[in-house]
């Protein structure tokens, strides 16, 4: 198999694997401002203080693939992002932190609620913006680290989808892991936000159909359109399940794996448009790819470890499976 | 003076490297010691053991925090401030880094969960190998980012085609010439830092009279470890300070001061104040004939100076001279003061002198400090090198305008100071608050013993009740 490839499809299973997981992580801190008591905050910041650090490893997962298998693209795309990328570190800092601190403070923990609010929903805006970035393609050569070009409309509406989406992966996840007053108003929520996400998916696709010849091209052209059909249909499928089983009493599970489903089809339906670029219309990922001694170094690494990693999280998940319980528990 | 983008981009990376830095080289210790009690607690089943890690896996828990969040801006910023060099040296340096997350992060943090919040939903023996995962994840991580590390001081297994790196030898790259003393240096001295803020603490509850059964045993521990760590690190030291002799002598006459092109019985220098300018020292306090004992093993051996490369192949050689006198300096004083603690104890009087406490307690940043200068010994002595001799670090900083590197670098410096703040004032609250007490840790077992399943249970009918 062609090698840079597969680490095309690895950095792709990294960057799913981090949106899903630290997704509703973030997308919890997201949902903090509709959830004020300060019983419902600890349930929540509870439900997840024991997964954050290993769902923010594929982030780094995610930078490592990228710098190991495409050295080119690495570099010229962190040093592009530069302004939103650090910014979305520092958010990442302040939220991160916020799990240690506010389960041990008395007086500020109004600010370690502020920080972890702001810091997830910061982080997840820029990374909105980065993804639009992305895809809409930095134009300029060299001199695009001068340029601003990851600000734009699109990028904007972008960062705000994204966290429209980790917020209603994280209603999706309380609906998994609490009970009461706390699952019913994440149900009520998670509706809401299942209409908005619908409208955003047809937004951002009739925008980037519109603005991108090639995207165009990629649907369009001969038989690809009904090849593809299957991903806005299940979208829509999933979308109005989805509606569907968070109203009443709502399922405990399906609602969860129902918007990874929605996740996992707008991540193909992205790939879909820039597939084999890196960074579109410049650099594609055998242009961009480390030479073969490098990825073949790394390949047992990856065959004999990610099988494994994929199995002890599995494993610490289902240790912590179930609600969520409000005493005091751990260390 | 103008703002320069690549100066800006140096400055950022030193501070967010050397505020990431303190973290891990605490954490690395901690864990290995809560390993340890948590071990021989299950062995010996001495309460005092299990109030130790219990005690400790807290500051351990925000320390590996602070280490976590600060460590994944690094991973980063290799791209984003020094694109060039990510580009160069990303065949190489990029599936080291990655094995490092695929051998050691995921570890870590996968275990850590287990390790922090599970004590009531798995079994004794099945937390301490969680433990002992996240202890061992932490050194593995030392390995690799050690091994990348080193091989920028002194590259080995590569050829460069293209203009860009690649590994013809894998084994070489990893453990290239200078890997292996620099990570048994760096491990032993994550070690001592941890061993050292063990003991400062314990001697704080001792100074303070509080705690009494729990801090003798932290400290006796502690000043055990400290008797045989800090004689071995300078050992591996003198060691690791051969291989600089060999592949970056220009870092080592910075260390040792020495100006000539090549010098015969070479002094050792206690103190001077290095002048770049004029190309020598003021203010020497010397040892004769010692540097060249010590590092040829002779006493008129010669060693290669400074002037025996362009005034723009050398390094910052204050900073470098000083720094690594701070390093030298605190280890000598460990190594005393687990001396002092030996000494003491034959005539039992470890737990009361009063003074040997207060330096004790003093000592708790010293493993901290200490650290931070050799890492400043190895990095700026390598400079203007990034790659020693073959990239130079001014040449493969990323194209940015200034104003955004010095608004990036703003923004960590107001962060990560008042980070530092926070970190210090929750340590200092634990410590206050002290280790839990023995009574409410055996109400804990109770849980300890009772796995998963039978916690299930208690909360089922905990929720049937609140239902009927």
């Amino acid at each position: 198999m062609d090698l840079a490839l597969f680490y095309y499809l690895l950095l792709g299973f990294a960057v799913l694997m981090y949106v899903v997981l630290d997704g509703f992580d973030l997308g919890l801190g997201i949902l903090y401002p509709w959830f004020k008591g300060e019983g419902e905050r600890d349930h929540m910041m509870r439900s997840i203080s024991h997964v954050w650090d290993g769902n923010e490893t594929w982030l780094v997962f995610g930078g490592v693939v990228l710098f190991a298998g495409f050295p080119a693209a690495y570099s010229e795309l962190l040093a592009t992002m530069y302004t939103p990328l650090i910014i979305m570190l520092i958010g990442l800092i302040f939220r991160g932190v916020a799990f240690e601190y506010r389960f041990k403070s008395h007086r500020s923990k109004p600010w370690w609620d502020l920080s972890f609010f702001l810091g997830s929903t910061v982080a997840a805006f820029c990374q909105g913006l980065i993804l639009g970035a992305v895809v809409q393609g930095v134009d300029a050569g060299a001199g695009a680290t001068g340029a601003l070009d990851w600000l734009s409309a699109f990028s904007v509406f972008t960062g705000f989808a994204v966290m429209v989406a980790y917020a209603l992966l994280a209603c999706c996840y309380l609906v998994l892991k609490s009970r009461g007053a706390i699952m019913a108003r994440a149900a009520h929520l998670g509706r809401q936000l299942v209409v908005a996400i619908m409208v955003i998916l047809a937004i951002v696709s009739l925008w980037t159909l519109m603005d991108n010849a090639e995207v165009r091209a990629r649907w369009f052209d001969g038989l690809n359109f009904l090849l593809l059909l299957p991903l806005p249909l299940l979208s829509a499928l999933f979308g109005w399940l989805l509606y569907k089983d968070l109203d009443g009493k709502p399922h405990e599970t399906r609602p969860f794996w129902l918007a990874v489903g929605l996740f996992i089809m707008g991540f193909i339906g992205l790939v879909v448009g820039l597939f084999p670029y890196l960074i579109p219309h410049r650099l594609t990922l055998w242009q961009a790819s480390a030479p073969d001694s490098s990825l073949l170094f790394l390949l047992p690494g990856i065959l004999i470890f990610l099988p494994l990693i994929c199995a002890y999280t599995l494993w610490g998940y289902r240790i912590f499976a179930g609600k969520v319980e409000d005493f005091e528990e751990g260390y | 003076m103008e703002l320069d983008a690549a100066i800006l981009s140096r400055i950022q990376f030193a501070f967010t490297v050397s505020f990431h830095i303190i973290f891990p080289s605490i954490t690395i210790g901690l864990a290995t010691a809560i390993a340890i009690w948590e071990g021989l607690w299950l062995k010996t089943r001495n309460p005092l053991y299990f109030q130790l890690a219990k005690f400790w896996i807290k500051p351990f828990a925000i320390t590996f925090g602070m280490g976590v969040v600060s460590g994944i801006v690094l991973s980063y910023e290799f791209g984003t401030n020094f694109s060039k060099f990510s580009e160069l040296t990303g065949p190489v340096l990029g599936p080291l880094m990655a094995y490092e997350v695929l051998t050691a992060f995921f570890l870590e943090a996968g275990f850590l969960g287990v390790m922090l919040f599970g004590w009531q939903r798995v079994s004794e023996r099945l937390h301490f190998f969680a433990t002992c995962v996240v202890a061992v994840g932490t050194w593995i991580s030392a390995f690799w980012i050690i091994a990348a590390n080193s091989w920028m001081q002194t590259p080995a297994g590569y050829e460069i085609i293209d203009g860009r790196f690649e590994a013809t030898s894998w084994l070489e790259v990893v453990f290239n010439p200078s890997m292996p003393y620099r990570l048994m240096h760096m491990l032993l001295a994550a070690l001592l830092t941890g061993t050292f803020v063990v003991a400062g603490v314990s001697a704080w509850y001792l100074r303070n009279n509080r705690d009494q059964d729990f801090a003798k045993k932290g400290l006796s521990m502690a000043l055990w470890a400290a008797l045989i760590l800090a004689p071995v690190q300078a050992l591996v030291g003198d060691y690791h300070g051969l291989t600089v002799k060999e592949y970056q002598p220009i870092k080592l006459a910075a260390m040792e001061g020495i100006w000539p092109e090549r010098e015969a019985s070479v002094p050792l220098l206690l103190f001077a104040v290095p002048d770049m300018e004029n190309e020598t020292n003021h203010f020497e306090l010397k040892i004769p004939k010692l540097a060249s004992l010590i590092l040829t093993h002779s006493l008129d051996g010669e060693l290669q100076g400074l002037k025996s490369v362009p005034a723009d192949e050398r390094p910052n050689v204050p900073l470098v001279f000083y720094s690594f006198r701070v390093m030298v300096g605190l280890g000598v004083l460990m190594i005393w003061v687990a001396l002092l603690g030996l000494l003491l104890r034959r005539k039992e009087r470890l737990y009361e002198h009063k003074g040997f406490l207060a330096l004790v307690n003093l000592m708790i940043p010293a493993g901290v400090l200490a650290t931070l200068a050799g890492w400043y010994v190895v990095e700026v002595g390598r400079q203007p090198w990034l790659v020693q001799g073959l990239v130079r670090t001014m040449d493969v900083v990323s194209p940015l305008p200034a104003e955004r590197v010095l608004f990036s670098l703003t923004l960590f410096v107001l962060t990560y100071s008042l980070l530092l703040c926070v970190y210090l004032y929750f340590m200092a609250k634990l410590v206050r608050k002290g280790p839990p007490d023995r009574e409410h840790l055996e109400q804990h077992l109770i849980g300890v013993n009772a796995p998963g399943f039978a916690l299930e249970w208690v909360k089922d009918i905990k929720h049937q009740k609140a239902e009927a």
